[in-house]
């Protein structure tokens, strides 16, 4: 496998926005290519992922090429995926040494529809979406499987939102933080019971662009790269009440594969939308209870769409370049419930 | 560096306008089971499935491909979603050559489908944001005025869109899968048919089909258990250019000009002209023969069309295109480009039936997207490289 | 109004955009026998190898893919697996009062089958582990919906028997969508569109550079850099290209056949499409020149449909030579 390391990277995150995604995308793109010391013309290959139907509009990643250069025509792939998953499809461009560089991208708007129902329309089409079921009440079924199962209690719940609330002070791109007792916590409503609102994704509108390199020129860029070390993703059957709630076997695996469990791991950053998922995750990719977890926040505290699970490798790797860590977890997850999931592990020089 | 990549199975539904005899994963399966079946392989054998499709506005579900992953034997395994608008069927397969190139995987399975008959691709394809106007009818209205360009920059005889027309329905009819079938065509019924989008006619144009097509690609070293011959996967390239920008050629596009000259460099193709023997493109709508047999260096600019009228193009002419009946036939737009590339890779494994050119040993698969600003290409060949 | 107060004030346009449409899904032999026992009121799943009896039957195994075939009845009672409390249901969902999303394994199943339960707003009432039995239709179709939801088994009563039994098997299932979305028209758009508002065609461009987009496109797609300079250009221009539609589209309004134009503004450099119209069609060309025909001042919107058609205008045709790099 070549080194490939992660050289620069940019984020926008908004509660609601009004700019269309070429004005959102565009900043965020210049941001990134100007952080990597390359040229824009000096970038091989570009990748991206979004989902048409967060803004209703087919072909929705065609305009978005306006806003990251695409002239002189470009090589270039999209993923329907979050954006770990074009970074997966860029390093493995890689991997066959046809390129040496990627720009990866993502971008999503939560706001303009009702998100919960949007993705209903990602379910079994004859037999579970006509009965719109919304992502926060099918969450609150595998909640409740936790709780029953005795894998998570309401308090642990609470004490993962909290902390991710405090954590996400630090974090400019949070869009809901704040210091909470798990009191606090426990003593607001229920939103989709067993889940309270804080239970659920601080659903957000924003872009996400890093940009990727192989080998030695990746050394000359930065000054301290961040190397991916492992990368794998797999998939769990779709049929929620044919999985097990209560276990995720394809975050165990990617996680396994990825070589999370091949040596010390400083802290990780996963892709969480519902608090109990983290406790979840935490037990089937193998991290301990005293790792740090998200110190971003996580999707409690920013949860752009299609765009989050990149925002957790970024992260992580802002943080690892730093200086703040030298091997980190980062992982992805989309489908309902978890059902998709990617990790990633990177490792600073 | 690259691990050398071959096709050893491909597989393909039946296309038809309403396939109401299966559901979406009975189609997908269709095909992979055909390909599995070509291969002499079970899911087992499987490491990976790559799985694209153009707009998922035609079925009304969004990522379809995780509800699909279990019908693809893809559970516990890494699954790809590609979306690069019609050009996808290639770049799909594109990312699976890359997961073998790359040493990643053994054997990738890859997929591309559509079924446009949930919907309307009419309605899938138009859906206009508000504070607009909505005047572009389909793909056709998108595209019919590039077709009056092209007709107007080369000159070129008005009936070389009912030539095409009627040698790819043709050929359809020597291909077992087709949707169109239409054994009596003649020049003049294409020629009377309605002009849907002037100057593009009804029987210029391509069907809305339901259809899956997939391949599996496969290492070096896995190919050699293929109980069939493999297509060996001699170079593949993408390449993508904005839709619009000032004096911007959406006609002969750069991008496509590119990707056509880099896939033969990796192919060691000098002069296409010599070393192509066969062509599988994205012809949507039958002028875009001529205008894609220039882009891609088969002739010069504004003469693409005497490659029609002289019989090169035909399947007994000397450099057959879209010998399958091309995209006109069968458009099941996700898969389309797939389709070609499939097709292109069965021609060099001397598997394609009644449509099989003699001794075809270097073919070229195309496809494009968005406003002729998508391009995948790939070149297979019958000898190992 | 000047470019500049009308840059400065713009705010930026929000609209709904709703994306509907009826889909109907051909189910497959697997799903069709499912579907055809709930319009008969009865409830059937498939066995698997590998995960037991699956309700709703698939076509495959989850975990290895192989066909399967082998049918069983399962239900009507069932327990609940889990569940959420739904308080605040929205309206596209079965009940409008609060209920629970559940996952109801039937007896005999292995699986959860994915339904509501019904238990009359009470969350008191439901739990993990509650027996539930359906609550049928009146009238069943064949999806669905047929189970209108589960309640306590001890108030759930058999499935009135079936007037007339239909042999046909259920073929396929309707399952309408309707998303609502609140677009926003983006910074540069917003003011576009005002300009249209005021019979203004205003277009961006990059600083230093002379080539106009209209409309503005939110950054210049060449470089990606952002078009923050806007200029007014005019309502004539010339046609770039055409086609002649003839083939109805759902969502588009004009009358058949209409002539759909690329035109490209006078000051612009970026040919749009729109309809020509007080033009017979065989008098359209390449080169033509037009001019915008607006709707009557108090009809003007910041829409693009401001602008009804374009028309022929009285001068002599562009050479086509002047044009072509636009073609």
């Amino acid at each position: 496998m070549r080194d490939v390391a992660i050289v620069s990277f940019a984020q926008s995150n908004a509660e609601s926005e009004i700019r269309s995604e070429v004005e959102i995308l565009q900043p965020v793109a210049a941001e990134a290519i100007s952080q990597s010391g390359l040229e824009r013309s000096e970038i091989d290959f570009t990748c991206s992922g979004s989902s048409d139907w967060l803004q209703g509009q087919p072909f929705a990643f065609v305009m978005a090429l306006d806003a990251v250069g695409s002239w002189p025509p470009i090589k270039e792939s999209h993923v329907e995926q979050d954006g770990a998953w074009a970074l997966y499809e860029a390093w493995v461009k890689i991997q066959t040494g046809e390129v040496d560089s990627a720009l990866v991208y993502s971008f999503g708007k939560t706001s303009p529809g009702d998100i919960g129902l949007v993705q209903a329309i990602q379910l079994d089409p004859y037999c579970v979406t006509p009965l719109w079921p919304d992502l926060d009440s099918l969450s609150g079924i595998q909640a409740r499987a936790c709780l029953d199962a005795g894998i998570v209690t309401e308090r642990q719940m609470a004490e993962v939102v909290s902390r991710c609330l405090r954590s996400a002070q630090d974090n400019p791109h949070a869009v809901r933080k704040g210091d909470y007792s798990v009191d606090e916590l426990l003593d607001e409503p229920f939103e989709v019971s067993p889940l309270r609102a804080h239970d659920c994704p601080a659903n957000s509108d924003g872009a996400t662009v890093m940009v990727i390199m192989a080998g030695d020129r990746a050394k000359d860029l930065c000054e301290r790269p961040v190397w991916i070390r492992g990368f794998d993703h797999r998939i769990d059957p779709p049929a929620l009440g044919t999985r097990d709630l209560t276990r995720i076997p394809s975050a165990r695996l990617c996680a396994e594969k990825a070589g999370g469990a091949d040596g010390r791991l400083d802290f990780a950053e996963i892709t969480a939308p519902y608090s109990h998922q983290e406790v979840l995750l935490r037990r089937e990719m193998g991290l301990a209870d005293d790792l740090p977890v998200n110190l971003s926040g996580g999707s409690l505290a920013a949860h752009t769409l299609m765009s989050c699970g990149l925002n957790r490798i970024g992260d992580a790797a802002m943080r690892i370049a730093g200086g703040h860590g030298d091997r980190a977890l980062a992982h992805a997850a989309q489908g309902p419930c978890l059902q998709q999931n990617l990790a990633v592990v990177l490792e600073g020089e | 560096m690259a691990e050398r990549c071959a096709v050893i199975g491909v597989g393909q539904t039946h296309y038809d306008a309403k396939r109401i005899d299966v559901s979406m994963p009975g189609l997908l399966r269709e095909a992979a089971l055909r390909a599995l079946e070509d291969a002499d392989l079970t899911w087992n054998d499987i490491d990976a499935v790559v799985i694209g499709k153009a707009p998922d506005t035609f079925e009304g579900m969004m990522l379809p491909e995780n509800y699909l992953s279990d019908a693809l034997g893809a559970s516990g395994k890494p699954l790809l979603r590609v979306h690069t608008a019609g050009s996808v069927g290639g770049s799909t397969a594109n990312v699976a050559v890359s997961l073998i190139a790359a040493g990643i995987h053994g054997r990738v399975l890859t997929i591309a489908w559509e079924k446009q008959s949930e919907s309307n691709a009419m309605w899938g394809l138009t859906l206009s944001p508000p504070f607009s106007v909505a005047v572009v009818a389909g793909a056709g209205g998108f595209f019919a005025p590039l077709v009056r360009t092209y007709m107007r920059r080369s000159g070129a005889p008005e009936d070389t869109g009912i030539l095409v027309a009627l040698k790819d329905r043709k050929n359809a009819l020597k291909n077992p899968y087709a949707h169109l079938k239409m054994p009596d065509v003649t020049y003049e019924e294409i020629r009377d048919s309605f002009m849907l989008w002037d100057p593009i006619r009804y029987l210029e144009s391509c069907p809305s089909s339901d259809g899956a097509c997939a391949m599996i690609v496969s290492s070096e070293e896995l190919a050699k258990k293929a109980p069939r011959k493999p297509a060996w996967v001699l170079g593949t390239s993408m390449r993508s250019e904005p839709v619009q920008f000032a004096k911007r050629d959406a006609v002969n596009p750069m991008s496509g000009r590119l990707a056509a000259k880099d896939v033969y460099e990796q192919a060691g193709i000098q002069d296409p002209r010599k070393e192509i023997d066969c062509i599988e493109c994205y012809v949507p709508f039958s002028w875009f023969e001529p205008m894609w047999m220039e882009t891609m260096g088969f002739a010069d600019e504004g003469e693409g069309w005497k490659l029609t009228h002289d019989g090169t193009t035909a399947l007994d002419g000397s450099r057959p295109v879209n010998m399958s009946g091309g995209v006109l036939s069968s458009n099941a737009i996700g898969a389309s480009g797939m389709c070609r590339y499939a097709e292109a890779a069965n021609q060099v494994r001397g598997e394609a039936g009644e449509h099989q050119i003699d001794g075809a040993k270097v073919a070229l698969g195309h496809a494009y997207g968005g406003g002729s600003q998508y391009f995948s290409m790939a070149v297979f060949g019958s000898e190992k490289p | 109004m000047s470019i500049e107060s009308l840059v400065k004030n713009a705010k930026p346009l929000r609209g709904p955009h709703v994306i509907e449409y009826p889909f109907r899904r051909s189910c497959g032999p697997i799903l069709s026998r499912f579907f055809s026992g709930l319009r008969d009121g009865k409830l059937v799943g498939i066995r698997s190898r590998t995960s037991g009896v699956l309700v709703p039957p698939a076509e495959y195994d989850p975990e290895t893919a192989e066909p399967l075939d082998d049918f069983v009845d399962v239900g009507p009672g069932g327990e609940v697996v889990s569940y959420a409390w739904v308080s605040k249901p929205r309206s596209k969902q079965p009940l409008q009062h609060p209920f629970a999303y559940a996952l109801v394994k039937l007896d005999g199943a292995d699986t959860g089958l994915l339904h509501v339960v019904d238990v009359g707003g009470d969350e008191s009432k439901v739990s993990t582990g509650m027996r539930v039995a359906p609550r049928w239709s009146a009238e069943r179709k064949g999806d669905i919906h047929d189970i209108e939801a589960f309640v306590p088994e001890n108030e759930a009563v058999p499935a009135p028997p079936v007037m007339k039994v239909d042999e046909t098997p259920v073929g396929s299932v309707l399952t309408p969508l309707r998303l609502e979305y609140d677009f926003t028209a983006g910074k540069e758009q917003s003011v576009f569109l005002r300009g249209i508002a005021e019979k203004m065609i205003l277009g961006a461009k990059r600083p230093g550079d002379d080539l106009v987009y209209v409309p503005p496109r939110g950054a210049d797609p060449r470089t990606a850099e952002p078009t923050p300079e806007f200029v007014e250009v005019a309502d004539k221009g010339t046609v770039v290209t055409y086609s002649i539609v003839r083939v109805p589209s759902e969502n588009i309004d004009f009358e058949l056949p209409y002539v759909c134009i690329n035109v490209l503004l006078d000051g612009s450099d970026l040919p749009f499409f729109h309809v020509l119209q007080k033009c017979e069609l065989e008098d359209v060309r390449i080169g033509m020149r037009v001019q915008a025909s607006w709707v009557p001042d108090d009809q003007l919107e910041p829409s693009v449909t401001s602008i009804a058609y374009f028309e022929p205008l009285d001068q002599p045709d562009v050479p086509f030579d002047d044009i072509k790099e636009y073609c």
